[in-house]
C-alpha cells in the first residue's frame, strides 16, 4: 500500500509538490492567525518551516537540495527551482506602479553598486582575520559574501582550492537563508515599507532567493520592486569579482 | 485567452533571458546578467502598451496574474530545498562574513530608504499588486476601479 502511494508521488512529482506546499501554507496561515494572533505573517512563518524542513531533509539524506533530495518529494525542486521561480518572478512585474518604479531608479543603481562592495569588503577581510593571505582567496570568500553564485564563478575564474569555494559558497547561502529570515524581523526597524526602500533592499542585499523570500514574508507588495533590482545583483557581482575586485585586492596584498 | 497571458509572460521571460545571457557574453561575464529584469520591464511595457490600446483581456491579465499569485508558495518551495546544512555547519568564518554584510546592508537599505524620501502613502496600485502576489483574491478591501489605473499615466 505505501510502496503504491510513493509511486504516485514520484510519478506525479509536481502535482505533488503543489500539494504539500499547499498543505505547508494551511498549517502556516493557521499558525500565524492562532498563535501569533496575525502578528506574524503565514508566509513568513511558511519560509521558515520551509528552510526547517529542508535542514530535516539534508541530514537524512546527506545531499544538498533539501528535501527535493527525498524521491517523494523531488516536485519541490522543479517547482521551487531557478525556472520557475523566475517565471514567478516577472509576472509580479505586472503588478508594478512605473511611476514608483522609475522615481527610485537611481536609488537602485546606488543600492546595487554598494550591495556589491560592502559585502565583499566584509566577506575580504573575514577571509583576512581568518588567516588567508593569498588574493585568490581573499577574492573567493569575499565574492561569495556578494552571493552564493558570484562566489563559485569568481573562485572558478581564479582558480581557488575547492576548501576555499565551500566557504565562499556556504557563506553565500547563509547569507541568502540569513536575509529570507531576518528581513521581516528588521523590515519597520530599517524603514521597508514603501517601493522605494523596497528598491534600495534588493540592490543592497542582492541574492535573489534571499530578497525574494525575504520580502515575501514581509509583504507581498514589496516582491516586483526588490526583485526588480536584485536580479541585476549576481551580474554585476560575477562581472566585477574576478576582475576588479581581484585586481584591488592584489594590489593591497601583494 | 488565458493562455495568451502565460504566453505573453513566457516570451518576456525568454526574451528577457536571452538578453541578460547576450549581455553577459558583451561583458565578458559567465552568467546572466539582469535577465530576469530585463523580462520584468518587457513586461511592465507591454502591460502598459496593451492599457493604453484597450488591448488587455480579462483572460490575459488572469493568466500573469495566476503566476503573481503564486509567487510566494514557489518561494516556498524554493526555500525547502535550500542547502541548509551547509549553511547550518558552516563555521565562524561562514556565520561572521554572513552576518557582517546583512548587518551592514540592513543599516544601508534603512539609510538610502531615508534620502529624499517623499510621501509615504503607498498609491492604490501598489495595495492591489500586494493582494495579487499576496494570493489574497478574497478578504481585501475592494480592488481601484480599472479605470482609475489607466488614468495615472
Amino acid at each position: 500500500m505505501l510502496h503504491m502511494i510513493e509511486h504516485v508521488f514520484v510519478e506525479q512529482s509536481l502535482v505533488t509538490a503543489f500539494a504539500a506546499v499547499g498543505a505547508l501554507m494551511l498549517i502556516s496561515n493557521f499558525m500565524g492567525k492562532r498563535l501569533t494572533r496575525g502578528r506574524v505573517h503565514g508566509s513568513a512563518i511558511a519560509i521558515v518551516l520551509g528552510l526547517v524542513l529542508a535542514y530535516v531533509g539534508g541530514r537524512i539524506t546527506g545531499g544538498q537540495k533539501g528535501v527535493a533530495d527525498i524521491p517523494a518529494l523531488a516536485g519541490i525542486g522543479l517547482m521551487g527551482g531557478a525556472m520557475l521561480r523566475d517565471f514567478a518572478i516577472v509576472a509580479t512585474a505586472f503588478e508594478v506602479d512605473v511611476i514608483e518604479a522609475r522615481r527610485a531608479g537611481l536609488l537602485g543603481v546606488a543600492a546595487l553598486a554598494l550591495g556589491t562592495v560592502l559585502p565583499f569588503i566584509v566577506g575580504a577581510l573575514t577571509a583576512m582575520a581568518f588567516g588567508y593571505h593569498d588574493a585568490v582567496s581573499i577574492t573567493t570568500i569575499g565574492a561569495g559574501a556578494v552571493t552564493y553564485i558570484v562566489g563559485p564563478v569568481t573562485g572558478a575564474a581564479l582558480g581557488a582550492d575547492s576548501t576555499v569555494m565551500a566557504l565562499s559558497i556556504a557563506t553565500g547561502v547563509t547569507k541568502a537563508v540569513m536575509v529570507m529570515v531576518g528581513t521581516p524581523l528588521v523590515a519597520r526597524l530599517i524603514g521597508l515599507d514603501n517601493p522605494r526602500s523596497a528598491m534600495a533592499f534588493g540592490g543592497l542585499m542582492g541574492t535573489v532567493s534571499g530578497v525574494a523570500g525575504g520580502l515575501a514574508a514581509t509583504d507581498p507588495k514589496l516582491v516586483p520592486y526588490g526583485a526588480l533590482t536584485a536580479t541585476f545583483h549576481t551580474g554585476i557581482g560575477c562581472l566585477v569579482g574576478p576582475s576588479l575586485f581581484f585586481l584591488i585586492v592584489r594590489a593591497l596584498v601583494g | 485567452m488565458t493562455i495568451f497571458g502565460v504566453a505573453l509572460l513566457a516570451l518576456c521571460t525568454l526574451i528577457g533571458v536571452y538578453l541578460g545571457d547576450l549581455l553577459g557574453v558583451a561583458l565578458g561575464v559567465k552568467a546572466n546578467v539582469g535577465g530576469v529584469g530585463l523580462a520584468m520591464i518587457l513586461l511592465i511595457a507591454a502591460r502598459v502598451w496593451m492599457l493604453r490600446n484597450g488591448k488587455l483581456g480579462h483572460g490575459t491579465k488572469l493568466g500573469v496574474e495566476f503566476w503573481a499569485t503564486m509567487y510566494i508558495p514557489i518561494v516556498v518551495a524554493m526555500a525547502a530545498q535550500q542547502n541548509v546544512v551547509a549553511a547550518v555547519s558552516g563555521g565562524p568564518i561562514v556565520i561572521i562574513a554572513a552576518t557582517g554584510s546583512l548587518l551592514i546592508c540592513f543599516a544601508f537599505v534603512a539609510l538610502l530608504g531615508r534620502i529624499g524620501r517623499r510621501t509615504a502613502e503607498t498609491s492604490p496600485e501598489v495595495e492591489h499588486g500586494g493582494s495579487v502576489i499576496g494570493g489574497d483574491t478574497d478578504g481585501e478591501p475592494a480592488r481601484p476601479a480599472p479605470a482609475l489605473a489607466t488614468d495615472r499615466r
